[in-house]
């Protein structure tokens, strides 16, 4: 193998070229690149002098799916390639209270305490659709959708029911009697807005986690295995027989994985859909508050999925770059817009038109270097 | 005696069994036993790496297509597409950190090679051993507070190559000073006898001695630092696009592993099988000319 | 790590007759270092050139330094908060703002107990097979194989652990664990639970491998170093081969073989990326079973780093990293000593 390998630097300066020749090959920032199943033309829009042509941010892989679909649309429609790196609501938060992003993505709100603690200033908070978190199962041949109330959730989460057929389960789903395995738990292991939004609705239906754990987008864990990321979720539960863990729907969908029905507030057993979770936010747009930070979970309502939420971006309202906050607020306003028709297809809800009036006024308050974002060149 | 007494002696010994008198016979046993299970010990240790390497480049293989090369990420759930701006990013990142600690890490060797006396040497000799020692975690968290948090303040292909670079340092350090000491002083001492300056006869004529030595150090410290993940993870977090942008997020390999190997999706699973199938050829190929040339490993 | 210069005799006469610049010599032999062979015509260039290479190795210094102090400015306000508590506690709660450091502490000394129990007797077994069994042809193979281990980056072992050996730990080896050992009074308690596949056995398991190959080198060479004259005192009283290793060998070595357990074990317990894809990332209650998912200081930092959204969350995290290095800087120097002294009594060069 070493005669293969020749001298090192030679070997070095041969994969540098390499690498080189093939970046080169690939085209740099501007041009589309990618895809190959892409039937547009291939010189996609550009982005209008006076607004920055890449933008980061980091956050939420509760919507990671939808993310990714639509910044590869973004490249294509207005040639600005928003790089989306997805690690976490808390790391969202975190990473555009330090400031080291130019937007965060996480589906928890921030407290006031967050809020105070941002160094930039005053944070928006844009929502920019609704989702589910569904309780996701690898059961080896059982037939059928399982069925949970909000005890016996609970109850797995915090330990007390540990077996597949204890009776609690079986009272809801007989196929499990015969099942006599232990529930492999899963959470997450980093910080989470979908555990923001999970531990929310068990906080509200279940004193006893309400006491013992709390909702947080980190919590202390009673039981389980730590995944990482939605996707680290899935990835476990798929890989792993007798498991159960929660997770945005998609994810579920994507990797053909069992979805619990849950029994929402009205006594009904609900399956999480388009439809279900858009009843959840029936009639939010009255309640909701003027900084738009809400929360859906345990919805009234027969049809409405108990376990729902909305996501937002995060973004400061006063911006020193005129450049990057035209592009954020050009970027914010198509999402809430164009984006949507990505929505339905990829199981989340698009945003109630109530809502995305309120979301315009937020975005069009953004100033970059004192003039307003919005429409400025 | 032999010192390869291994199969000759078990065969000797089993016909010397029958004959020899109880003790000497358990004795013989004994043996035989230890001698069985050191040679398991050494099979099962070799085995190990035939096995990984092995189902890496199974699984890697079927990867391995001119997408992969030069396209960039699809969206979650799409098949398709490739690790390109990784590739790119990981080759970017090491050559900076390269730029930054070759002259660090040469610096270094050559202070304690040729300058080196006392207390000072001593303590930079003591620290140069932390710092090879230090786990990267701890080595990302520290670029972090220093370049994403303040300097640069953002993620970005600097802080990650910076880090890469505080790792290479000791490695090529104590590869290069132990390079060096290897020149002998006759040849130190026939240039100063001609009167040539002391920095002229370092740099003219004991690096230029050392010089396959130096390039070896510089490999070793290359492969190490191309299959760190950790400190990238904090530093340079990552991007799909491709980006020769040091002062953004920057894509990297290891990371790109990582990322792909904890999601649900198959065709990404595929995907960092082919990237670890890279790396370890990549990573391999260096260390392996590296020792091949100096005739022991380093690390 | 000296060594000897054997042209240096000569050398000495030649720079005698030569320039006349050459200042004071350093006593004894000792190879090229020290300014005995400062000099030359170049007067203010090598005060530049040697002020640059010592600017250099200050960089070294400093930066090590640096990064010690800016880890314990961060992690000021837990250690403030938690004192000691923070080693003793195992609460890891982020929305009761409660951090206890106790059950990572745990993980990383059961994951790296595990990986040395493991790799020590393969490394030592591996290298004595090299050094005083196998013939050359052999044993040099044999030892190159083992070597690339070391060369193989961790995300590649966090790969093949996470696909290939938590689910063969999961259906084959934990279960078969547990039906065997599990059932003995005491040690049961090890294997004890339901089997998940993420545990601290597999995390141990993983770093085992990665921490074969340093053990197992230095071993050998530590071997190598042995002199010739033990042995052959043994064989001359009729020994049998593992008699000589036994004896001779063996106690001989047992403070370089010490010393090698312990770099390996410096090496196991930075390790991160390995270990946080098998290891379970769970921050429940210490328990003895190694079967419970865990986590060490190292995959805490990886996995919570960037998301520590709370300013003492962030403060707990990187309290963990200043222990971390402290751990891994004590056990380093601690390991060197032992070879060190190791190679002061044997008196020859064991490279490290």
């Amino acid at each position: 193998m070493t005669k293969r390998c020749g001298r090192a630097p030679a070997l070095g300066a041969t994969l540098l070229a390499l690498g080189l020749l093939a970046a080169a090959a690939c085209g740099p920032a501007r041009t589309p690149t990618g895809g190959a199943s892409t039937s547009q033309s291939s010189q996609g829009a550009q982005p209008t002098a006076g607004e920055a042509r890449a933008l980061t941010g980091a956050g939420a892989t509760f919507p990671a799916v939808l993310y990714s679909k639509w910044f590869d649309e973004y490249d294509k429609a207005a040639g600005v390639q928003v790089n989306y790196q997805a690690i976490g609501s808390g790391g969202g938060i975190k990473s555009i209270s330090d400031e080291t992003v130019d937007f965060g993505a996480s589906d928890a709100p921030l407290t006031d305490e967050q809020l105070k603690d941002a160094k930039g200033g005053a944070l928006l908070h844009i929502p920019m659709t609704l989702g589910s978190v569904v309780v996701t199962y690898n059961l080896p041949g059982y037939n059928g959708s399982l069925k949970l109330t909000a005890d016996t959730l609970a109850g797995i989460y915090l330990g007390e029911i540990t077996r597949w057929n204890d009776p609690r389960l079986v009272a809801d789903n007989a196929a499990l009697a015969p099942v006599d395995k232990s529930i492999a738990v899963v959470h997450r292991s980093d910080g989470s807005g979908t555990t923001a939004i999970f531990t929310d609705y068990l906080s509200a239906v279940s004193p006893a986690w309400r006491q013992r754990v709390g909702t947080s987008t980190s919590v202390n864990w009673p039981v389980g295995l730590g995944g990482k990321g939605n996707e680290g979720v899935a990835g476990e539960v798929k890989q792993n027989d007798y498991s159960l863990g929660y997770v945005e729907l998609i994810y579920a969908l994507q990797n053909k994985l069992g979805v619990a029905q849950l029994k929402n507030r009205a006594g009904q057993f609900v399956e999480p859909s388009v439809a279900s979770t858009t009843a959840a936010a029936a009639g939010v747009a009255e309640t909701i508050p003027d900084d738009l930070r809400v929360s859906i979970v345990d919805a009234a309502g027969d049809d409405a999925y108990p376990i729902a939420g909305f996501t937002y971006q995060l973004v400061y309202q006063n911006m020193t770059d005129r450049a990057k906050a035209a592009a954020l607020a050009k970027l914010l306003w198509w999402e809430i817009h164009e984006g949507q028709q990505y929505c339905a297809d990829l199981g989340y809800a698009p945003l109630p038109a109530a809502i995305v009036q309120k979301a315009e006024a937020k975005i069009e308050a953004i100033t970059g270097d004192g003039l307003p974002a919005l429409g400025a060149s | 005696m032999a010192v390869g007494a291994g199969a000759a002696g078990a065969a000797v010994a089993r016909r010397r069994l029958s004959a020899a008198a109880p003790g000497e016979r358990r004795r013989r046993i004994v043996n035989a036993a230890a001698t069985g299970l050191i040679a398991a010990a050494a099979a099962l240790s070799s085995l190990v790496l035939v096995l990984i390497l092995g189902y890496v480049a199974w699984q890697g293989l079927p990867a391995l297509n001119l997408p992969f090369f030069t396209e960039r990420p699809r969206p979650y759930g799409e098949v398709g597409g490739g690790v390109a701006p990784a590739i790119l990013g990981t080759l970017i990142m090491l050559l900076v950190a390269a730029l930054l600690s070759v002259p660090l890490g040469i610096g270094t060797a050559i202070y304690l090679a040729e300058f080196g006396r006392g207390a000072f040497a001593r303590l930079v000799r003591l620290v140069v051993d932390l710092l090879a020692g230090l786990p990267s975690i701890v080595v990302g968290v520290f670029v972090w507070a220093l370049l994403v948090r303040h300097v640069v303040g953002q993620y970005s292909g600097l802080a990650g190559a910076v880090a890469l670079a505080i790792i290479m340092v000791p490695i090529m350090t104590r590869s290069v000073e132990e390079i060096l000491r290897l020149v002998p002083d006759a040849l130190r001492e026939s240039a100063l006898a001609l009167g040539v300056p002391r920095w002229r006869t370092i740099l003219g004529v004991v690096l230029p001695t050392a010089r396959v030595g130096v390039i070896t150090g510089v490999a070793l410290s290359l492969a190490r630092a191309g299959g760190e993940t950790a400190p990238l993870l904090l530093t340079a977090l990552g991007n799909q696009f491709f980006s020769f942008n040091l002062l953004g997020p920057m894509a990297a390999l290891p990371v790109q592993i990582y990322t792909y190997a904890v999601s649900p999706y198959d065709d990404w699973h595929t995907k960092a099988w082919g990237s670890a199938l890279i790396l370890v050829l990549v990573v391999g190929c260096l260390s392996l000319a590296a020792r091949a040339v100096t005739g022991r490993a380093r690390w | 790590m000296t060594r000897n210069d054997p042209g240096l005799a000569d050398s000495k006469d030649l720079a005698a007759v030569g320039s006349n610049s050459v200042e004071s010599r350093a006593g004894g032999g000792g190879p090229g270092s020290g300014d005995r062979l400062a000099g030359g015509g170049g007067g203010a260039a090598d005060r530049w050139f040697s002020a640059a290479t010592v600017a250099t190795a200050a960089g070294a210094v400093l930066t090590f330094a640096a990064l010690v102090a800016l880890l314990a400015a961060y992690a000021a306000p837990a250690m403030g908060r938690f004192g000691v508590g923070f080693l003793t506690t195992t609460t890891w709660d982020p929305v009761f703002e409660r951090f206890g450091a106790a059950h990572l502490i745990y993980g990383t000394l059961v994951t790296s107990a595990v990986a040395l129990l493991i790799a020590t007797p393969l490394g030592v077994g591996a290298a004595l097979f090299v050094a005083e069994y196998a013939p050359r042809w052999l044993g040099d193979p044999v030892s190159f194989v083992v070597e690339l281990l070391a060369v193989v980056p961790s995300i590649i072992y966090g790969l093949w652990g996470f696909f290939v050996l938590a689910p063969a730990m999961r259906y084959t080896v934990e279960p078969a664990l547990q039906r065997s050992a599990g059932q003995v009074p005491v040690l049961g308690a090890l294997f004890a639970g339901p089997i998940l596949g993420r545990d601290l056995l597999v995390g141990g398991v993983i770093l085992a491998v990665m921490i074969l190959p340093t053990v197992m080198a230095i071993t050998r060479e530590v071997f190598r170093a042995v002199p010739d004259t033990q042995r052959e005192g043994m064989v001359a009283l009729g020994a049998t081969k593992w008699e000589v290793v036994r004896n001779a060998v063996l106690p001989y070595a047992q403070g370089g073989i010490a010393g090698a357990a312990g770099l390996g074990l410096a090496r196991a317990l930075g390790e991160t990326m390995a270990v946080t894809m098998v290891v379970g990332n769970s921050s429940s209650a210490i328990s003895a079973s190694l079967f419970t998912p865990g986590y060490t200081m190292a995959s805490a930092i990886a996995n919570q780093f960037t998301e520590a959204d709370k300013e003492i969350y962030f403060s707990a995290i990187v309290e963990v990293a200043l222990a971390l290095l402290l751990v891994s800087t004590l056990v380093n120097l601690l390991a060197r000593v032992l070879v060190w002294r190791f190679v002061r009594s044997v008196g020859v060069d064991v490279a490290v």
